[in-house]
C-alpha cells in the first residue's frame, strides 16, 4: 500500500495539539525532518512539529512560501474551505462542534426530533411489514 | 515559540584610572538564558583577552537581540570551540531553522547528546546564515529542494491536550497512516 498523503509545499494539514488545536494550516516550507514552516489566513506564518499536524487529502499549488495575499487567492482558487467542509472528514468535525455547543433546550429540541423521527421511521416499517405478510 | 539562550549584546569596558582617562569600550555579542548569565559571560570572556576584571571595569549597556525575520528559515552556521574530556577542539556545524536562537539551542542539545559536552564547555566563535549554495552538511542540504515530497509514516494518535492523558488504553496503537 504506497502512502497518498504526502508532506509537500501546499499540503492542507489539520492542527491535532496545542494552541491552535483545530485549525486548517498550509505547509508553506519544510524546516528539517521533524518542522514544517506553516502558515493560515487567521496566523502569523510559523514553524510547527509534524507531530502536531495530521495531514489532508487537499493540496494546493502554491510555490515555497508565498506572501499572505497570494496565500489567501490560492486558497480561495483551490476552494480549500467548501472542499473541506464537505469532505466527510470535515462534516464529522462540524457536527461534533455543533453537539458540543448545545445549550440544555437545544438538547431538548434533539430529544423530540429523535423521537419524532424514530416515529415515522416504524411507521413506514410497519407498512412494510404488513405488505410482506399480506 | 519560547527560546531558552536568548542573544544579548553587551557593551563594557575598564574603569578610567589616572593613566588611562578613555579606555576602550568593548562589545561582544553572545548567548545567554538571561542578562545576568550574559554580563557574567562576558567579563569571563573580556579577562581572557584584556586585564580587567568586573570589579574594575563598568557595564554600559546589554540590550536583547531578536530575530529580524523569525518567518523565514535559514540555514546557520555555527563554529564553536568546546573542551572535550580530552581537549580542546574546534567544529562547524550548520542547522536549519527561522531564527538564530533556535539554532544555537539546536547546536546545544547536539553536542550534549552527540559529544556529552556541558553548555559551560561550549564557546561559540562565530555565526552566520549560509546562503543554500555553500552549505558543507548533507543533512541541511537535502531540504534545498523546491519540490520537497515525503510522506509520514507513522501517525501516533495523541490526546489533544495533556488532560486527556491516560496511563492505561484499552487496545494497542494503530500507528498506520
Amino acid at each position: 500500500m504506497p502512502f497518498k498523503r504526502y508532506v509537500e509545499i501546499g499540503r492542507i494539514a489539520l492542527v491535532n495539539y496545542g494552541k491552535d488545536y483545530g485549525k486548517l494550516v498550509v505547509i508553506v516550507d519544510v524546516i528539517d525532518q521533524n518542522r514544517a514552516l506553516v502558515d493560515a489566513p487567521d496566523m502569523v506564518r510559523g514553524q510547527i512539529n509534524f507531530k502536531r499536524l495530521t495531514l489532508t487529502d487537499i493540496k494546493i499549488d502554491i510555490k515555497r512560501v508565498p506572501n499572505k495575499k497570494t496565500l489567501i487567492a490560492a486558497l480561495e482558487a483551490a476552494d480549500v474551505k467548501n472542499k473541506w467542509e464537505s469532505s466527510s472528514w470535515g462534516r464529522k468535525l462540524i457536527v461534533q462542534k455543533k453537539r458540543a455547543s448545545l445549550n440544555d433546550f437545544d438538547r431538548f429540541k434533539i430529544m423530540l426530533a429523535k423521537i419524532k423521527k424514530a416515529g415515522v421511521v416504524r411507521q413506514e416499517l410497519a407498512k412494510l411489514k404488513k405488505e410482506t405478510t399480506a | 515559540m519560547s527560546y531558552k539562550y536568548h542573544q544579548f549584546q553587551v557593551v563594557g569596558r575598564g574603569l578610567p584610572t589616572e593613566t588611562d582617562e578613555q579606555p576602550k569600550i568593548y562589545r561582544m555579542k553572545l548567548w545567554a538564558t538571561n542578562e545576568v548569565r550574559a554580563k557574567s559571560k562576558f567579563w569571563y570572556y573580556l579577562r581572557k583577552l584584556k586585564k580587567v576584571k568586573k570589579s574594575n571595569g563598568q557595564m554600559l549597556a546589554i540590550n536583547e537581540i531578536f530575530e529580524k525575520n523569525p518567518t523565514t528559515i535559514k540555514n546557520y552556521g555555527i563554529w564553536l570551540r568546546y573542551q572535550s574530556r580530552t581537549g580542546y577542539h574546534n567544529m562547524y556545524k550548520e542547522y536549519r531553522d527561522t531564527t538564530l536562537n533556535g539554532g544555537i539551542e539546536q547546536m546545544y542539545t547536539e553536542m550534549a547528546s552527540r559529544h556529552r559536552v556541558r553548555h559551560h564547555c561550549i564557546q561559540v566563535i562565530k555565526t552566520a546564515t549560509i546562503p543554500a549554495k555553500l552549505c558543507k552538511r548533507e543533512s541541511t542540504k537535502q531540504f534545498h529542494n523546491s519540490k520537497i515530497k515525503f510522506p509520514l509514516v507513522f501517525k501516533k494518535v495523541r490526546p489533544p491536550t495533556r488532560k486527556l492523558k491516560t496511563t492505561y488504553k484499552a487496545s494497542r496503537p494503530n500507528l498506520f497512516v
